[in-house]
């Protein structure tokens, strides 16, 4: 969560409450709504590593709230985050490893590895079904998770029919 | 309970010069009223020659089929023409729509062939092209139409006489992501009224909506089960893309 408060607060400074709600309003239902105690925690770790800075602001009849500014530095890591190209979904995991190794185990062969993965992933694609239809069309930012995660599980269940086609 | 669908081993052999080809071998696969069943599988493992097989448009080599608790392997081929068009609804990857004929007419036809009343058909087709986005396509032909927009009416077409059982071979398989939710959305309506699906799809967004799985390979069945659903909550918690 770290480069995400640090993506916020390039914007504008912010106390902890303010990017809760940031987070939710960007990213409406895509995002686990977040804890504001991980924000807390997650903010003191970024003033400690003098990527932001807090200023404490007074406030009548309340206790102070702390502000977070980006620091320079901050702001120089969050270049690199940007710019960076982010890895792609990794394909040896570990399924990959199952499929491969199992039939040396004697423990499974490899036709009922990749059925009972394959039904796992439908379940997952119901699931999925199941999440757009409850998902608002307003709610543009969750729709486009959703849809590539579908797109995901797609690849996923074509590759498995590889699998099948070459292993088996 | 009748199985709509009871195959008791099942044999297509097709003969490629004097070499023999054998399809689907030895499938025994029962599927109850109300089911829907996704054929899944690698190209050539038999997939489309079983739906087409349990719809009688290619006979089987050995083995028997069963529809409703009737033996039908051995129909005429005039009689699977009265039973397909009484009980079976059929859906292509490839259209096979009445080029002379509207697309609305396309729509009522089976339901009209089948025997219902002239204002039931009209309202069989009406409530179809709504639900899957063509009412204003109704009086085009179907060549005027796109691909993804005849494979709806195809959809719409094989749903028309209300049949006992939907047979579908790839039906998503023109469609782009908007148009595959209309058709999704109106399977998943279908099914809970009760239609008995079996579908060949390569689509896990189409084969998700079933019950059931059923894997194909090498023309035999090796996995047949259930879809086991989970989880619920927001995308956020659902998803974490790796």
């Amino acid at each position: 969560m770290r480069l995400h408060l640090l993506a916020l607060l390039a914007k504008e400074p912010a106390h902890g409450y303010e990017l809760k709600q940031a987070l939710e309003q960007t990213f409406g239902s895509a995002y686990p709504s977040p804890n504001i105690g991980q924000i807390y925690v997650t903010l003191g770790r970024l003033e400690k590593d003098g990527l932001v800075r807090a200023v404490d602001v007074e406030q009548s009849n309340r206790p102070n709230k702390k502000v977070y500014y980006l620091t320079a530095k901050g702001r120089d890591l969050l270049e690199i985050w940007v710019d960076e190209p982010t890895e792609g979904p990794r394909v040896r995991d570990e399924f990959f490893m199952k499929l491969v190794l199992a039939p040396l185990t004697g423990i499974a062969d490899r036709m009922a590895l990749i059925s009972r993965q394959r039904r796992h992933y439908l379940g997952l694609m119901s699931d999925l079904n199941d999440l757009l239809s409850r998902t608002p069309p307003t709610d543009r930012v969750a729709l486009l998770l959703i849809e590539g995660a579908m797109l995901h599980l797609q690849a996923d269940l074509d590759w498995l029919e590889r699998c099948q086609e070459d292993l088996a | 309970m009748t199985s709509v669908i009871k195959t008791v081993n099942l044999v297509k052999i097709y003969q490629d010069g004097a070499l023999p080809v054998p399809a689907v071998r030895g499938v025994d696969l029962q599927v109850e009223p109300g089911e829907f069943v996704a054929v899944m599988g690698p190209s050539g493992s038999g997939k489309s020659t079983l739906v087409h097989l349990l719809g009688g448009l290619d006979t089987r080599t050995s083995g028997e089929i069963w529809l409703d608790g009737k033996r039908v392997d051995t129909l005429s081929e005039s009689a699977w023409a009265v039973l397909r068009r009484r009980r079976i609804g059929f859906v292509f990857q490839f259209f096979n729509l009445v080029a002379n004929m509207t697309v609305g007419d396309n729509v009522e036809l089976p339901a009209l062939l089948a025997g219902a009343s002239p204002k039931v058909a009209r309202e069989r087709r009406e409530s179809l092209l709504a639900a899957l986005n063509l009412t204003d396509r109704a009086d085009a032909a179907p060549a005027q139409l796109s691909g993804g927009e005849q494979q709806r009416v195809a959809l719409a077409r094989a749903l028309a006489n209300q049949p006992a059982l939907l047979l579908a071979d790839e039906p998503t398989g023109n469609l782009d992501s908007r148009n595959t939710r209309d058709v999704l959305r109106l399977l998943g309506t279908v099914h809970k009224e009760g239609q008995t699906i079996v579908m060949v799809t390569h689509d896990a967004r189409v084969a998700s909506l079933a019950d059931r799985v059923v894997s194909l390979f090498d023309g035999e069945i090796v996995d047949d089960g259930r879809i086991a659903r989970r989880r619920t909550g927001t995308a956020g918690e659902v998803i974490d893309l790796r």
